[in-house]
C-alpha cells in the first residue's frame, strides 16, 4: 500500500514538473548533445555514434534517416536509456521531457519507458512474444505500473485498435501473434506503444518489412494517430519517400555522424551535403518515370514485334500452366494449398522479365519451380524448346549451368568458411573442368566483371560488405557462363544505395554479356531499373502481362496500378493524394473459388454479379501485353 | 483444440509402437544372449536329459515367434512369465521392488526439479554476472564428479563423521517424515547431484535463447523489468526445451541408480535387473528392460504434450 501511494505521489510530481515545462513552450522535448556510443574493449572502442547532437520540440515528428550501420537505431534506443549488448554510451547528453536519461538508475529508467517514451520495432512479428495474447503484452506496462484496471485497460485498447482502423477490434486482441498479418501486428504495436500516452514516440522503421500496399495502411493510421495526439515524434527510417509523408525535420546520419538536417522538405528537395544527395538518387530511381529504356539487346525488343517464325526461334525460356503448391495432393493431383495457378511466362534470348508481386504471391515459389528445387502440379518449363525436368536431380548437366540463381541472402547462399576462391572455383570446375592457373585466372576475371577487386579472392564472406557478398554471389552464377539468370529478390536485403549499383552491375552483365534475366521482386523500382517486360503476380495468378510500359499504361490490371501507386514518392501530400487500397484477405485459393478472380475482394472497379461468378477472361493487346479482367480497357 | 488433441494422439501412437518394436527387439537380442538358462540353472555336471527336461518346463523349446508372442500376451496382461532362477513369478518380484524405485525416484524428482529450475533460471537472469559464473562452474563439476564419489563422500561426512544419517538405506513400512528424511537423504542427494546440473544447464540456454529474441528486447523498451522479461516472456516460449531436458535427465532416475542402489544397499530395479543379467534370468531381465524403456517413453511423451501445448502455434493454427 505504501508503495502504492509512494509512487501516485511521485506521479503528482512528475505531473507538475511537467506543467512547469510546458508554460516554456521554447524547451525541446526530446535535447540530445554529443552522444557518442560505442562498442568493443575501452582500450581500442569502434565508435557507432559520434558526437551527434539534435532537439525535437513538442509536438514535433523528427525523422533519422540513415543506411544499415549509420548508428540511426543506436541513437534512438539510448534515448530510452537502452544499449544493445557490447555497447556503451561514451559520452554526450539526453534529455526526454527534462530528465537527463543518462543519469537515471536501472529502476528508474524502467519507468521512464512505461511512462514518458514508448518504442514501436522494425518487425512486429518478432516484437511480439508468440506464446502471450496480443491483448495481455498490449496492456502489460499498464498492468505493471496499476493505472487502471484490467477491463479499463481492455477497453482503452480496444479504443486504439479502432482509432488503427484494425479490423474487429473488440475481439483481435484475443489472438495470437501467429493469428495476424504484418501490417497488422505493426499497427497493434503502435497500440502497444500509446496505450501509456507517451510523451514521445519512437517508430523504428515501423514500415520497412511490409508490402508497399499494406505500408500505406499503416503509414495512414500512424499519420493520423501522430496528429490526433500531436504526439512527439522521433521516426527512423532509411526510406526518404515514406520519410517524407510523416515527419517534419529530417536528421541525415551516416557513418554514426550527422551529416545534414533541417526541414523535411529543404533537406529532400534542395539538399547541401552529397550524402543526401545519393541518397535522393537511388530513391529517384524506383519512382514512377516512364523510364525510356533502349532495347538493349537487338532481340529484346521483339515483343514489340508481332509474333513470327523469328521470334519463336528466339524464346528462351517457354512457361506454360504451371501450378503449383504445398500440402497434400487432392484426387485431381493438386495440392491442398496453391501457390501458383495456370502461369504462363516467356523469356526471350537477351531479354529481362520482372516479376512483381507482394509477399503472399507466389513469387518464391515460382523461383523454387523454375530452378526445379519444388516440383510444379501440371504445366511445362521449356528452355529453348527442350522440355526441363520439373526437379533439378534430373535435370542435364548442361540444363543446370544454362540456369543459375541468385538468391536475396548472399549471407545465406555463399558458405562462410569458403573463401571467394573457392566459391567462384567450383562451379568452373564442375561445368568446364577448369584447375590450376586457368581457373584462377578466370576467377579473376569474374571478380572483373562485378567490379571487385581481385585481393578479394582469398577473402572469406563474413568479411565482405553486403554489397560485395550480393556481386560475389553474382559472380558465382556468371562462372557457370548461364543463358539466363534468376535473381530472387537481389536487392532487397541491401541498401537503397548499395542495390541501386547492384541494379547497375545487372544491367550492365546483361548488355555485355547478352544474358536473360527473370527478377522476381516486390520493388517495382528494380523492375524498372533493368528489365523490358513484366508479369504481375497476385495470389498465385499473372493478372498481367506485357512490355515494362505496362506498368504506367491508362489500361493496365487494377492491381498493377494498385501496386505503382503505392509505391512512395517524395511529394509530402503524395500520401493524401494516393488511392485507398480497399482492404481485404485476397481469395483463400480452394478448388471451387480457384477460377474467379484472386483480386476480386480489394478490386475498387470489380463488377457484381459477373466478376464474382465467372473466371476473368484473358484481354491481349496490340503491344502483346495480356491482362486478366473482366473490366473493358477504358473502365479499368 | 481438436488438432492439438489429434497431435498429442499421433504422438502416443507413436509411442506405442515404438514400445512394441523396441519389444521386439529386446525379446531377440535376450534369445541371442550365448548360454542357456536351463545349463546355467543346472550347472556343468547336469545330463542332457535334465537339461532338455528343464528347457521343456522353461518353455525354451518352443519356436522363437510362439515364445514371442506368449511372452507379449503376458507382458500386456501383467504375467511376464517365472523367473528362472528361484521359480517365483516376475510379476511378484518386481511389483516388490518397483515402488521402491519410483518412491526413490520422486523423491529425486521433487528436490531436483525445482532446485534445477531456481538455478537455471537465476544464471539465465544474471547471466555474464559472477553468479551466473559460479553456478556454471559448480554444474559442470557436479556433471564431472562420479556419483559414487558423492554417494561415498556423503557417507563419510554425514553417516560415519556427523553421524546424522544412516550409510544404508533401511526401508520402513510406516516411516515418520524424520525416519524417511534420514534414511533417504544420502541417496536422493547422490542422485540430484547426477540430475540437477544437467537440467539446470539445460534451462539456462533455453532461457537465453529466448532471451536474445527480439521480443525480449521490446519487453525491456516497454519497461518491464528483467525478473519479469524472464518469468512472463521468456519462460513460456521456452516450456517445450526445458522439458525435453527434463525427461531425459529423470528418466536416468530409474535404471540408471545402479551405483546409489549398490552403495546404499537399496532394493531398487536397477540391481535387479542387473542380478537378473548374472544369473541370465531372461523373463526377469526383459521385464525390467521393458519397465525402463516405458519409463523413458512415458517422459518423453510427456515433455513432447507440454512442448505441444505450450505454443500456441500448434495448439490454434
Amino acid at each position: 500500500m505504501s508503495l502504492h501511494s509512494g509512487r501516485r505521489a511521485q506521479a503528482a510530481r512528475n505531473g507538475a514538473g511537467a506543467a512547469a515545462e510546458s508554460s516554456a513552450d521554447n524547451h525541446p522535448q526530446v535535447l540530445v548533445k554529443n552522444l557518442r556510443v560505442v562498442a568493443g574493449s575501452p582500450g581500442t572502442p569502434s565508435v557507432l555514434v559520434n558526437d551527434v547532437s539534435f532537439a525535437i520540440a513538442r509536438g514535433e515528428v523528427l525523422a533519422l534517416i540513415g543506411e544499415s550501420g549509420s548508428g540511426k537505431t543506436t541513437v534512438a534506443l539510448s534515448l530510452m536509456g537502452h544499449t544493445r549488448a557490447g555497447c556503451r554510451i561514451s559520452g554526450g547528453s539526453i534529455e526526454v521531457c527534462g530528465t537527463d536519461v543518462l543519469s537515471l538508475r536501472p529502476r528508474e529508467i524502467l519507468e521512464h519507458r512505461r511512462r514518458r517514451v514508448a518504442y514501436i520495432a522494425q518487425s512486429a512479428a518478432a516484437a511480439f512474444n508468440p506464446a502471450r495474447r496480443i491483448m495481455d503484452q498490449v496492456i502489460e506496462t499498464t498492468m505493471i505500473r496499476r493505472l487502471m484496471t484490467g477491463s479499463a485497460a481492455r477497453e482503452k485498447a480496444v479504443t486504439l485498435f479502432r482509432s488503427l482502423a484494425l479490423p474487429d477490434p473488440q475481439h483481435i486482441g484475443a489472438r495470437y501473434p501467429h493469428q495476424l498479418s504484418g501490417g497488422q501486428l505493426q499497427r497493434l504495436l503502435a497500440a502497444m506503444a500509446l496505450m501509456s500516452d507517451p510523451e514521445l514516440v519512437i517508430l523504428d522503421e515501423p514500415t520497412t518489412a511490409l508490402d508497399v500496399t499494406t505500408q500505406i495502411e499503416v503509414l495512414r493510421a500512424f499519420k493520423r494517430v501522430i496528429g490526433e495526439r500531436r504526439a512527439t515524434a522521433l521516426y527512423v527510417a532509411h526510406d526518404l519517400a515514406v520519410v517524407a509523408q510523416i515527419a517534419d525535420r529530417v536528421v541525415v546520419l551516416n557513418s554514426g555522424q550527422v551529416r545534414e538536417s533541417g526541414p523535411t522538405m529543404q533537406v529532400l528537395g534542395a539538399p547541401r551535403d552529397a550524402y543526401t544527395r545519393t541518397l535522393l538518387s537511388a530513391v529517384a530511381r524506383r519512382v514512377a518515370q516512364s523510364v525510356a529504356q533502349e532495347p538493349v539487346v537487338a532481340t529484346s525488343g521483339a515483343s514489340s514485334r508481332p509474333p513470327g517464325e523469328d521470334n519463336r526461334r528466339q524464346l528462351l525460356l517457354a512457361v506454360e500452366g504451371l501450378t503449383a503448391g504445398y500440402g497434400k495432393a487432392n484426387d485431381q493431383g493438386l495440392p491442398s494449398s496453391l501457390a501458383l495457378l495456370d502461369i504462363s511466362l516467356a523469356v526471350r534470348r537477351g531479354a529481362a522479365l520482372g516479376v512483381i508481386g507482394e509477399s503472399g504471391s507466389g513469387k518464391s515459389t515460382l523461383a523454387r519451380v523454375l530452378a526445379g528445387i519444388m516440383a510444379p502440379a501440371r504445366g511445362t518449363i521449356r528452355l529453348q524448346g527442350e522440355l526441363l525436368e520439373p526437379r533439378m536431380e534430373r535435370r542435364s548437366r548442361e540444363q543446370l549451368r544454362r540456369i543459375q540463381i541468385v538468391f536475396q541472402h548472399a549471407d545465406a547462399a555463399l558458405n562462410p568458411a569458403h573463401t571467394v576462391a573457392h566459391i567462384l572455383g567450383r562451379p568452373l570446375k564442375l561445368y568446364f573442368g577448369l584447375r590450376g592457373a586457368a581457373r584462377d585466372e578466370r576467377i579473376a576475371h569474374l571478380l572483373d566483371v562485378v567490379h571487385l577487386d581481385r585481393s578479394i579472392a582469398a577473402r572469406r564472406p563474413p568479411e565482405l560488405s553486403g554489397g560485395q557478398k550480393q556481386r560475389v554471389n553474382l559472380a558465382r552464377a556468371l562462372a557457370a557462363q548461364p543463358d539466363l539468370i534468376l535473381c530472387d529478390e537481389v536487392t532487397s536485403a541491401l541498401d537503397a544505395v548499395v542495390g541501386a549499383a547492384i541494379l547497375d552491375l545487372l544491367a550492365e552483365l546483361r548488355r555485355e554479356l547478352g544474358l536473360s534475366y527473370v527478377l522476381i521482386t516486390h520493388d517495382v523500382g528494380a523492375v524498372r531499373a533493368i528489365c523490358d517486360e513484366v508479369a504481375v503476380l497476385y495470389a498465385g495468378q499473372t493478372v498481367e502481362t506485357g512490355p515494362l510500359q505496362r506498368l504506367d499504361a491508362a489500361n493496365c490490371h487494377p492491381y498493377t496500378r494498385l501496386l505503382v501507386s503505392s509505391v512512395p514518392e517524395l511529394r509530402s501530400d503524395w500520401l493524401e493524394g494516393v488511392a485507398s487500397a480497399s482492404p481485404g484477405p485476397a481469395m483463400p485459393a480452394t478448388a471451387s473459388s480457384k477460377d474467379l478472380c484472386r483480386f476480386l475482394p480489394r478490386c475498387p472497379v470489380r463488377i457484381e454479379g459477373r466478376c464474382d461468378q465467372q473466371p476473368p477472361p484473358l484481354n491481349r493487346t496490340q503491344q502483346g501485353a495480356q491482362i486478366l479482367c473482366h473490366q473493358p480497357a477504358n473502365r479499368r | 483444440m481438436r488438432v492439438t488433441l489429434q497431435l498429442i494422439l499421433k504422438r502416443m501412437a507413436a509411442a506405442a509402437l515404438t514400445l512394441l518394436l523396441v519389444s521386439i527387439i529386446i525379446f531377440t537380442i535376450t534369445s541371442l544372449l550365448p548360454g542357456d538358462a536351463a545349463q546355467a540353472a543346472l550347472g556343468q555336471n547336469a545330463t542332457a536329459a535334465a537339461v532338455a527336461a528343464l528347457r521343456a518346463r522353461l518353455g525354451l523349446d518352443q519356436p522363437v515367434l510362439w515364445r514371442y508372442l506368449h511372452w507379449l500376451g503376458g507382458l500386456l496382461t501383467g504375467h511376464p512369465g517365472y523367473s528362472y532362477s528361484n521359480g517365483l513369478p516376475v510379476s511378484a518380484i518386481i511389483s516388490k521392488r518397483l515402488p521402491q524405485s519410483l518412491l526413490l525416484a520422486a523423491a529425486t524428482t521433487v528436490v531436483s526439479v525445482p532446485f534445477a529450475l531456481t538455478l537455471g533460471i537465476l544464471a539465465a537472469m544474471y547471466r555474464g554476472s559472477w553468479l551466473d559464473r559460479a553456478l556454471s562452474t559448480t554444474t559442470l563439476a557436479m556433471v564431472a564428479v562420479p556419483e559414487f564419489l558423492v554417494a561415498t563422500a556423503g557417507v563419510l561426512i554425514f553417516a560415519v563423521k556427523l553421524q546424522w544419517l544412516s550409510a544404508l538405506t533401511f526401508v520402513l513400512d510406516h516411516p515418520t517424515p524424520l525416519e524417511f528424511l534420514r534414511s533417504y537423504a544420502l541417496p536422493v542427494l547422490s542422485l540430484c547431484f547426477v540430475v540437477t546440473a544437467q537440467m539446470a544447464r539445460m534451462t539456462r540456454a533455453a532461457v537465453i535463447d529466448q532471451l536474445s529474441q527480439p521480443y525480449a528486447e521490446m519487453a525491456a523498451l516497454k519497461g518491464v523489468g528483467s525478473a519479469r522479461v524472464v518469468l512472463t516472456h521468456a519462460l513460456p516460449n521456452a516450456v517445450g526445451p526445458i522439458a525435453n531436458a527434463i525427461a531425459l535427465s529423470l528418466s536416468y532416475l530409474l535404471g540408471g541408480t545402479i551405483i546409489v542402489e549398490t552403495i546404499f544397499d537399496y532394493p531398487g530395479l536397477a540391481r535387479l535387473m542387473v542380478d537378473a543379467v548374472s544369473y541370465r534370468d531372461m523373463p526377469l531381465l526383459q521385464a525390467c528392460a521393458m519397465i525402463f524403456l516405458a519409463a523413458y517413453l512415458g517422459l518423453v511423451l510427456i515433455a513432447d504434450i507440454c512442448a505441444i501445448v505450450s505454443n500456441p502455434k500448434l495448439r490454434r493454427p
